[in-house]
């Protein structure tokens, strides 16, 4: 896994962001309840790396609810990559997973994303609606980041 | 038989728990344990059956048919405001009138006494810790009137200090609003004292101040009395209090209602209607247009007889312990603060953990089984007071145990350990 992740940073060709959404459904299909589910997502959120302060203001800011997202973008030989950081370990978790869907993808790709994972994981049915609506949002920003990227060549 | 009779007047949590078929499910293979009553109440089966029974046997519209289904729906729902009326201690059953909640009541003060007696430049009072729902409607009406609010401080416990609300009043002051008790702090406010001071007020500056007091978190707790109260205006919702949800009373002295226009036009609020004028209906008809929630004051008054039929000092005293016992052991939790720590409270136990997300933590305290609430519970401008961006609330009701309160304080330190790494 770790292996296919490498080979898309560095360069080579990148697995499709299909692939990439099944290899998460396969992980989530070890656990057998919500509980262990919170707890592996919160795993990645404590493990995503902490984005340069400089990019935790307003101007990066994607108010949610109960949590605010930072998020960054910055583009590399024609692929995009994404940053972000929240105050809550949770919505860093579904960072995490977003990133690793979506980030160092051509922005086309990014844009034609239809992100079934989200579903098939089982985490829709499990954040409240202000929630649903804070990744939305999320997911949304990193869209319009990559519709900017088109319109800028 | 001596032990029988103290045992029959003893507060049974187990025996009323039986009445709450919600209470006994589990959730992710735990027993759930509620603590979200601040937000709403779990419903009795008395309640579930009242509604039930009224779809069932009953079901038919008030105040319009001939027939025997009407008129026996139209006894049900007319009994109801009887009940209400007792329940708040009211004049009249003229002066209850049916709306969809607490939001709904508010609003139609505000547009209706608000429209027509609010000017340029008049000052509407409320507190720093209302919901938004008793902001919202004043905000609206300030900007639409070009009135100003004025909003009565608070100390760092939670609570409104007498001399603070005295200072809030002027001769421009029209309205006053304030929460009987707050939904994110628990604070119960010295509202009777507050009414006393607007009525000196109102003799001084010879202009007769309305008082509206929003109890949506005051009557599953304790008895609300309209008249010991003196307010003008007394407005709750019945999900809170044991009732079904999109169902409220707004309460209003008759002399106010009275000079209050209508507020959605329809049927039932009328008297006769041509194409060239309409007559109103008196009150409380008149603001109730439209087939009503029939259902949801037959449960309402179903909640009512309920809340009657128990000891209400004792669950009062039964859900204090329950807030004691938590707070005692939040306290001794490190990093755990207790946020809104007034000397009067109802059983609310609002906190927040240093260096731990309040949504996290609501989050895990869920996978536990344990539902609270967390965030802002609606009353940004108080979080912003206190500069928290949120808060874990977690609210008992009398059907709430010791027990439950020990598994939720060993789930904090739990949720703790697990996120703060």
């Amino acid at each position: 896994m770790n292996g296919q992740k490498n080979r898309r940073n560095t360069g080579e060709m990148a697995e499709t962001i299909n692939a990439t959404e099944q290899e998460i459904i396969a992980d989530f299909e070890l656990f057998d309840e919500w509980t262990e589910k919170y707890e592996y997502i919160i795993e990645m959120g404590l493990k995503l790396p902490p984005i340069d302060k400089k990019y935790m203001t307003d101007a990066y800011k994607i108010k949610g609810c109960q949590s605010s997202v930072w998020l960054n973008s910055y583009e590399k030989d024609g692929l995009l990559y994404f940053e972000a950081d929240s105050d809550s370990a949770f919505v860093k978790g579904e960072i995490a997973l977003l990133i690793k869907v979506l980030s160092g993808r051509k922005p086309q790709e990014i844009i034609d994303a239809e992100l079934k994972f989200i579903d098939a994981i089982g985490l829709r049915q499990h954040i409240a609606v202000t929630r649903a609506n804070g990744l939305a949002s999320m997911i949304k920003q990193i869209k319009t980041y990559a519709l900017a990227e088109i319109n800028k060549s | 038989m001596q032990g029988e009779v103290a045992a029959a007047t003893k507060f049974d949590v187990d025996e009323i728990r039986k009445q709450f078929p919600v209470l006994s499910q589990k959730v992710y293979g735990k027993p759930l344990i509620y603590f979200d009553n601040a937000a709403t109440s779990q419903k009795p089966l008395s309640v579930i059956q009242a509604i039930t029974e009224y779809y069932s046997t009953y079901n038919s519209n008030v105040h319009r048919g001939v027939h025997f289904l009407s008129q026996k729906a139209s006894d049900a729902y007319d009994q109801v405001r009887v009940k209400v009326k007792d329940f708040i201690n009211a004049p009249s059953e003229e002066e209850v009138i049916f709306t969809s909640g607490t939001t709904d009541s508010i609003n139609l003060v505000a547009y209706t006494w608000g429209r027509k007696f609010i000017n340029e430049g008049d000052e509407i009072v409320i507190s720093s810790m209302e919901h938004h729902s008793n902001l919202v409607p004043w905000q609206m009406l300030c900007e639409e009137k070009k009135a100003v609010l004025k909003v009565v401080p608070m100390n760092d416990a939670g609570e409104l200090q007498p001399d603070d609300f005295q200072k809030t009043l002027s001769p421009k002051t029209r309205f006053v609003a304030i929460t009987h008790t707050s939904n994110s702090l628990g604070t119960i406010n010295a509202v009777e004292e507050m009414i006393g001071m607007v009525r000196k007020h109102s003799e001084k500056i010879n202009y007769d101040v309305p008082v509206l007091i929003d109890a949506a978190q005051a009557m599953i707790h304790e008895k609300v009395d309209v008249q010991q109260l003196d307010c003008d205006f007394l407005c709750f919702s019945s999900h809170k209090m044991l009732g079904p949800t999109g169902m409220g009373v707004l309460y209003g002295k008759a002399s106010r209602l009275n000079q209050m226009p209508p507020w959605r036009g329809g049927g039932d609020m009328i008297k006769s209607v041509s194409f060239e004028k309409t007559t109103f209906n008196d009150i409380p008809y008149r603001f109730e247009a439209g087939t009503p929630h029939i259902a949801g004051v037959i449960g309402m008054g179903a909640a009512i007889d309920y809340l009657n039929s128990l000891d209400r000092k004792a669950a009062l005293q039964h859900e204090l312990q329950l807030t004691r016992h938590a707070q005692h052991l939040l306290a001794n939790i490190a990093g755990v603060k207790l946020i809104g720590t007034a000397k009067h409270k109802t059983s609310v136990v609002s906190f927040i953990i240093e260096g731990v997300n309040a949504m996290d933590a609501g989050m895990y305290l869920d996978t536990q089984g344990i539902a609270v609430r967390t965030g802002h519970h609606c009353t940004e401008p108080l979080m912003n007071r206190l500069n928290i961006p949120g808060t874990i609330r977690a609210s008992f009701a009398f059907y709430n145990t010791l027990h439950e309160v020990n598994v939720f304080g060993e789930a904090v330190k739990k949720a703790i350990a697990f996120l703060k790494r």
